[in-house]
């Protein structure tokens, strides 16, 4: 192989490698990135959305009903103008309280009323609130630190 | 008085790493032989000021002195007395004073052990140590001061963050810091290099113990903090690609490109300024990492208590260091030069391979790490990038990493032929995919991926043992001695250690992404459920009292087909300090290829509880994997010749580049 030709192939070869890098991460965005949805607008959704996303606010004082047969939990998302209805299955965590902030990563049923979700998150601490929650009660057009006064800076 | 005896002597530290910045360096550009002895007696004294103020902060927290802010937020009276000692290192302002004193040990190491070093060299290495210092101690002093008093003094302090209150985190960031602050040294070589103008083989050979040293205390900080998440926060997971353990993977990425491009630095001489620029990304990754976690752009487990000041003083500090690195790589790269040349298939070519992938990974996991902050930052839209993302971007990369892990020490440097590494390799070939085909039947139904990932483990391991029969068989003709020593030799023996460590960890994470069996599951006292072919009774559920929590305890009994396993007792405890937020704490049954894993729930009713059971092959080999990579890079870094005198080294290197075959070199 002459030197020039050799120059070429290197270069063609990065410039390969480079574009199915680049595939490679676009795609993957595509297909794995979560939006984030408040209760408001998903109730102003026109259409049932055929992919997971996330919802977060509070859970509605008084809405958590347990089943004591089973490991299913309903409880409704709010940020102070709507509510969404949750289903989960499994351990909600540790710091999962109603009237407090919440974040439900999975889909919309069939018919669009319920949110089934498959990953609950909550807050870490007792100081802070997962910020997706606090963003829809701002959302919403409620001041920050709504919603139990917690310390969300 | 002690609180300000400590606070002292930072501030002393700091006025000591403002003159180790600055002296040797102008004694290096002047020939001044007496500025540039100052770095090493700087560097010792930045040191010894720092151990005493980290001695004042532990003092503190071991006298439950609450008039001191920081020792009232991450202590308390009832905390028992180890924890006390590691809660200096528990919250944000103490964790710095651990970091800068590391880097100042570091500091102090380097001047020890570089006797063979060109003085010019040390000095140099010393000023941007020193520089580095100055940075971080000066963000330690004016925006997050340990000793800060608090008036009036409370009466208790509000208790470490009871996550934390584990063997585990005792051991994590201590180790964490040792790898993030050791690539300063790697890059203080770096700079030293680009300000001197020299860069050869001499400077690769120093600078590759202390790389190697560094690389070997991240992994193991990665991998502590992979373990005490597995069982501490309950929920048996190992690896979330949560921004901050991003923000420890990303360096570890850049530093392995580093290992192996040093390694071609050093013994052709080549990828000289890629080498680089690799360590300067090194180092400003880890600066990034800091961000990551002390800025407050992420909520987390790691992340502490938020301040906006804190975040742009990070963010300007990195500004500063990449923005003065590139200015003098794009003035003084060029006169480094690139290095010998070498062919398309060679030891070189498939390095730069091993480099290019593992840039990529890198890029790709800094992608999703920084876009959702990036969009979230200008108040776009509220994005998360989660596992999936990181899993599908991934896996493409590191498949042929693994793959050519098992070919490159095969391999002669700078040409060598396809063919004839096919001709040696090709029925330990055959081997691997039989055994990546047969193995996943053993643990149930068949499936392509963990077929795939078993056969790269054993096809790893295989070429590894290949390789070190050949050696000894090349010197058969010099006796057993020759044949022993050849195969024991410390860096060559270190690097296989390495990659078969990679290679346990590879079969880990396929076995048990695969064949991992988790069961949310209501359990009343006797009642049994099945998992993984083991069955958990539920005995009984009763209150237990620690010395700073209450807790209700579980009696789960396992057996596997009649016959008693283990007991197991998951706890979920309430901190006396922390009344609101309950902790769990798991229980486990470990065993070399599955661990039993039980965490409880919450209480149903008055007997029933929600239980989560866990079936999890092979995690032994998940830590035996990386405990083995890190003792590869401990044995790399102890071999004989980095300690050399610079003329032994330089006659040894010839002897070597003339005498031996080349596919047994070491790299």
């Amino acid at each position: 192989m002459k030197k020039r030709h050799k120059r070429l192939a290197i270069v063609l070869g990065v410039l390969a490698g480079a574009v199915i890098a680049t595939a490679l991460v676009l795609n993957a965005f595509r297909d794995s990135m979560v939006f984030f949805v408040t209760p408001s607008e998903m109730a102003a959704m026109e259409e049932v959305p055929d992919r997971t996303f996330r919802i977060g606010g509070l859970v509605e004082a008084g809405s958590v009903q347990r089943d004591t047969t089973s490991t299913e939990v309903m409880f409704r998302v709010t940020d102070g103008a709507m509510g969404v209805p949750v289903i989960y299955d499994g351990i909600l965590p540790n710091l999962f309280r109603e009237g407090q902030g919440v974040v439900a990563e999975g889909r919309l049923s069939a018919d669009g009323g319920t949110f089934m979700a498959n990953k609950v998150l909550a807050r870490h601490d007792e100081e802070y609130m997962p910020r997706e929650a606090q963003e829809a009660i701002e959302r919403a057009g409620h001041p920050s630190g709504a919603g139990g006064g917690y310390n969300t800076q | 008085m002690i609180p300000e005896l400590g606070q002292f002597a930072l501030i002393l530290a700091l006025c000591l790493a403002v003159t180790q910045a600055i002296l040797p360096l102008v004694g290096a550009a002047r020939g001044q032989e007496r500025l540039m002895r100052s770095g090493t007696f700087l560097a010792t004294g930045q040191f010894v000021f720092l151990a005493i103020a980290y001695a004042a902060l532990t003092y503190a927290f071991v006298t439950s002195d609450f008039s001191v802010r920081y020792v009232t937020q991450n202590s308390s009276l009832a905390l028992p007395i180890q924890y006390k000692v590691t809660a200096v290192w528990g919250g944000h302002e103490g964790s710095l004073l651990l970091w800068v004193m590391i880097l100042a040990a570091w500091g102090v190491a380097v001047a020890a052990f570089s006797k063979a070093l060109p003085r010019e060299m040390l000095a140099r290495v010393l000023a941007v140590m020193g520089m580095v210092s100055v940075g971080f101690l000066a963000f330690t002093v004016f925006t997050s001061n340990p000793f800060v008093r608090l008036i009036p003094m409370p009466g208790d302090g509000t208790d470490l963050n009871p996550l934390l209150q584990d063997p585990g985190m005792i051991a994590h960031p201590p180790l964490l810091y040792m790898g993030y602050v050791g690539f300063a040294v790697v890059f203080a070589f770096a700079i030293a290099a680009l300000l001197g103008g020299r860069l050869d083989a001499a400077w690769a050979r120093w600078s590759r113990p202390w790389t190697t040293v560094a690389w070997v205390f991240l992994t193991l900080g990665i991998g502590m903090g992979s373990w005490w998440a597995y069982y501490e926060l309950g929920w048996g997971g190992w690896w979330f690609w949560d921004p901050v353990e991003n923000a420890s993977f990303m360096p570890w990425l850049t530093g392995t490109a580093l290992i192996h491009s040093l390694a071609v630095t050093e013994k052709r001489g080549g990828f000289k300024t890629w080498t680089l620029m690799l360590a300067i990304l090194t180092f400003a990754l880890t600066i990034l990492g800091a961000f990551l976690v002390r800025s407050g752009v992420i909520t987390s487990v790691h992340a502490f208590a938020t301040d906006p000041e804190r975040g742009v003083f990070i963010l300007g500090m990195l500004a500063v260091t990449l923005l003065a690195s590139f200015i003098l790589y794009a003035i003084r790269a060029p006169k480094v030069g690139l290095g010998g040349g070498f062919g398309w298939y060679s030891r070189e070519s498939l390095l730069l391979a091993n480099n290019a992938l593992l840039a990529v990974a890198c890029a790709a996991v800094m992608i999703g790490t920084l876009y959702p902050l990036v969009l979230d930052a200008f108040s776009m839209s509220k994005i998360s990038v989660g596992p999936p993302y990181f899993d599908a971007v991934f896996m493409p990369l590191m498949l042929p990493l693994l793959f050519l892990i098992g070919i490159g020490p095969m391999v002669a440097w700078k040409q060598s032929d396809p063919v004839q590494t096919y001709r040696q390799l090709r029925y330990v070939l055959l081997v691997s995919v039989l055994l990546g085909g047969v193995w996943p039947l053993t643990m149930g139904a068949w499936s392509p991926m963990t077929a795939l990932g078993l056969m790269l483990g054993a096809w790893i391991i295989l070429t590894a043992v290949l390789d070190l029969r050949n050696r000894m068989v090349r010197r058969r003709a010099r006796g057993v001695g020759a044949m022993v020593r050849g195969v024991l030799q410390p860096s060559y023996l270190g690097m296989h250690v390495a990659h078969v460590g990679l290679a346990l960890v590879v079969i880990a994470i396929a076995m048990v992404n695969t064949y991992e069996v988790e069961r949310d599951t209501r359990m009343a006292p006797g009642e049994t459920v099945s998992v993984g072919g083991y069955d958990f009774t539920m005995l009984a559920v009763g209150p237990v009292q620690g010395p700073n929590y209450d807790a209700q305890r579980a009696n789960i009994l396992v057996t596997r087909n009649g016959r008693e396993v283990a007991l197991l007792t998951p706890e979920k405890r309430n901190y006396f300090s922390q009344p609101g937020m309950p902790m769990i704490q798991a229980s486990l049954q470990r065993s070399p290829l599955r661990d039993l894993y039980v965490s409880l729930g919450e209480p149903l009713d008055q007997h029933a509880w929600i239980v989560r059971l866990y079936y999890k092959p092979y995690m032994f080999w998940m830590w035996t994997g990386g405990i083995l990579m890190a003792l590869g890079g401990l044995l790399a870094a102890a071999d004989r010749r980095y300690r050399l005198k610079p003329r032994e080294a330089d006659v040894t290197q010839k002897r070597a580049a003339a005498g031996r075959p080349a596919a047994g070199e070491v790299s």
